[in-house]
């Protein structure tokens, strides 16, 4: 055992891990400057050239964010002018419309009383006539009727018209003269 | 009889011995020892172009390295897909908490690619400590850490003397605000440190972690082989603790590979920037 560590020992005994072999700084070297060189050269100038895209992007997008506020600013501002100037326009319409409302209404109105008054007009003047005839046709029945009354209760000397005439007009006069009469008697009656 | 260094192999043998008594001759136990980190070399052996086993390690790290930024970086679009996210991820940690945090934005962008190698090139060699099967970090054969030292002490003396030679070398030898009696002791210690230290801790702080991180790992593992096949019964319950250690260990060395990866990028910003500096 001694002896195999002794051999191992003695094989790298001038070997001192603080002094280099030679063989170690070349290839040490090498390896520096391949990964130098590839950073140097291949991967820093992309990252860079990246890094300004992304930034250059970012600045971009900033400003068009800025712009599209901008105009959304702008399409609100219309919108709420466009908004005032509706709401001020349908409150003229409202207004205007009140005011026909009421025209027609008065108009409607004036229409409707002058029918109404035309009309109470026309029935008014049928029921005069009507009036008038029924107190035509009444005075020539009541006259042969109360004629024939009395011929029957005073025998047939009263078929000379002239007399007839006569009498039916008194009665008559006095029938008119009771009428007119009675409410006055009645009201003064009392 | 034995020569000088051959005694100092004999009492680690010895100790070697005392912390394993158990070691027989037919299933002896072989600890970790510094010849982990010169394994033969496998082409052009004599030449200064050897390549063992930790060169070609490291040459799998460049090519990971390669391969995987080359995905990451392939098809750049401004919305990043996962895998250019995780390769902008990467790159945006060196630049941003190291570079631009330390230099900003102007001499950052300078000292990008620097630094940018120095941390990819150090994670990537550090983290095949614990890859299955390559098991070894490629920086903790003194090579790496040397030459990237090296270049850190060229990066912050040329950043120094580019921009200001005389405020450089004024801010690192007398630094203001001393009585000048002072500067005879100062000078020599503020040389020292700037001039010499420097590189020497940089090396030495890599190089020690993963040699010491990947000693311990076969340590743990290779107690742990013996503990369960050669020692076998009541010393598996050993085995249990040493293999619970090795995973542990395993986890702690990720910790360290990333850490020292982002210590070695930091410190040569800090280097450079002190050099940049007017005033300290």
């Amino acid at each position: 055992m001694l002896h195999s560590v002794i051999a191992a020992a003695a094989a790298v005994e001038t070997k001192n891990p603080l002094i280099p072999e030679i063989y170690d700084i070349i290839w040490s070297s090498l390896c520096f400057l391949v990964i130098l060189f590839f950073f140097w050269r291949v991967v820093l100038p992309k990252m860079k050239v990246l890094l300004d895209e992304r930034s250059a992007a970012i600045e971009g997008n900033i400003a068009k964010a800025g712009a599209a506020q901008a105009e959304a600013e702008a399409a609100r501002e219309e919108y709420t002018a466009r908004l005032s100037e509706a709401r001020a326009e349908a409150g003229k319409i409202r207004d205007q419309a009140r005011l026909d409302a009421l025209l027609i209404g008065t108009e409607l109105k004036d229409a409707a009383t002058a029918d109404a008054a035309r009309i109470h007009g026309q029935a008014t003047a049928q029921i005069e006539a009507e009036r008038q005839a029924a107190v035509v046709s009444l005075r020539a029945e009541v006259g042969s009727l109360a004629i024939d009354l009395a011929s029957g209760v005073i025998g047939e000397s009263l078929k000379d018209d002239a007399k007839a005439a006569g009498i039916v007009d008194r009665f008559l006069a006095d029938l008119e003269a009771a009428e007119s009469a009675t409410p006055n008697g009645v009201t003064g009656g009392k | 009889m034995l020569h000088a260094p051959n005694q100092e192999t004999t009492l680690l043998a010895n100790a070697l011995n005392m912390i394993v008594p158990l070691a027989t001759d037919d299933g002896s136990f072989h600890g970790p020892s510094i010849a982990e980190f010169f394994p033969e070399v496998i082409f052009f052996p004599g030449t200064p172009f050897e390549i063992n086993r930790i060169v070609l390690i490291r040459f799998i790290s460049v090519t990971a390295i390669l391969v995987l930024f080359w995905l990451g970086t392939r098809k750049m679009k401004l919305i990043p897909g996962r895998g250019q996210s995780l390769a902008e991820m990467a790159l945006d940690f060196v630049r941003v908490n190291i570079a631009e945090d330390l230099l900003g934005k102007k001499d950052g962008r300078r000292f990008l690619p620097l630094l940018t190698t120095i941390f990819f090139m150090v994670l990537a060699m550090n983290i095949t400590g614990i890859i299955p099967f390559l098991n070894i970090a490629g920086t903790s054969v003194i090579g790496v850490p040397l030459v990237l030292a090296i270049v850190a002490y060229i990066a912050f003396i040329y950043a120094g003397l580019r921009k200001h030679p005389v405020a450089f070398l004024r801010n690192s030898l007398f630094p203001p605000g001393v009585p000048w009696p002072l500067y005879i002791i100062v000078t020599p210690i503020e040389f020292v440190s700037a001039f010499v230290l420097r590189p020497v801790t940089l090396t030495l702080r890599l190089l020690m972690n993963m040699v010491v991180g990947h000693l311990l790992l076969v340590l743990f593992f290779s107690a742990t082989q013996f503990f369960f096949f050669t020692a076998g019964g009541f010393y598996a319950l050993f085995g249990v603790g040493t293999l619970a250690f090795g995973f542990v260990f395993t986890l702690f060395e990720i910790l360290v590979a990333v850490l020292q990866a982002y210590v070695f990028a930091l410190l040569t910003a800090v280097y450079i920037q002190l050099a940049l500096a007017e005033e300290h």
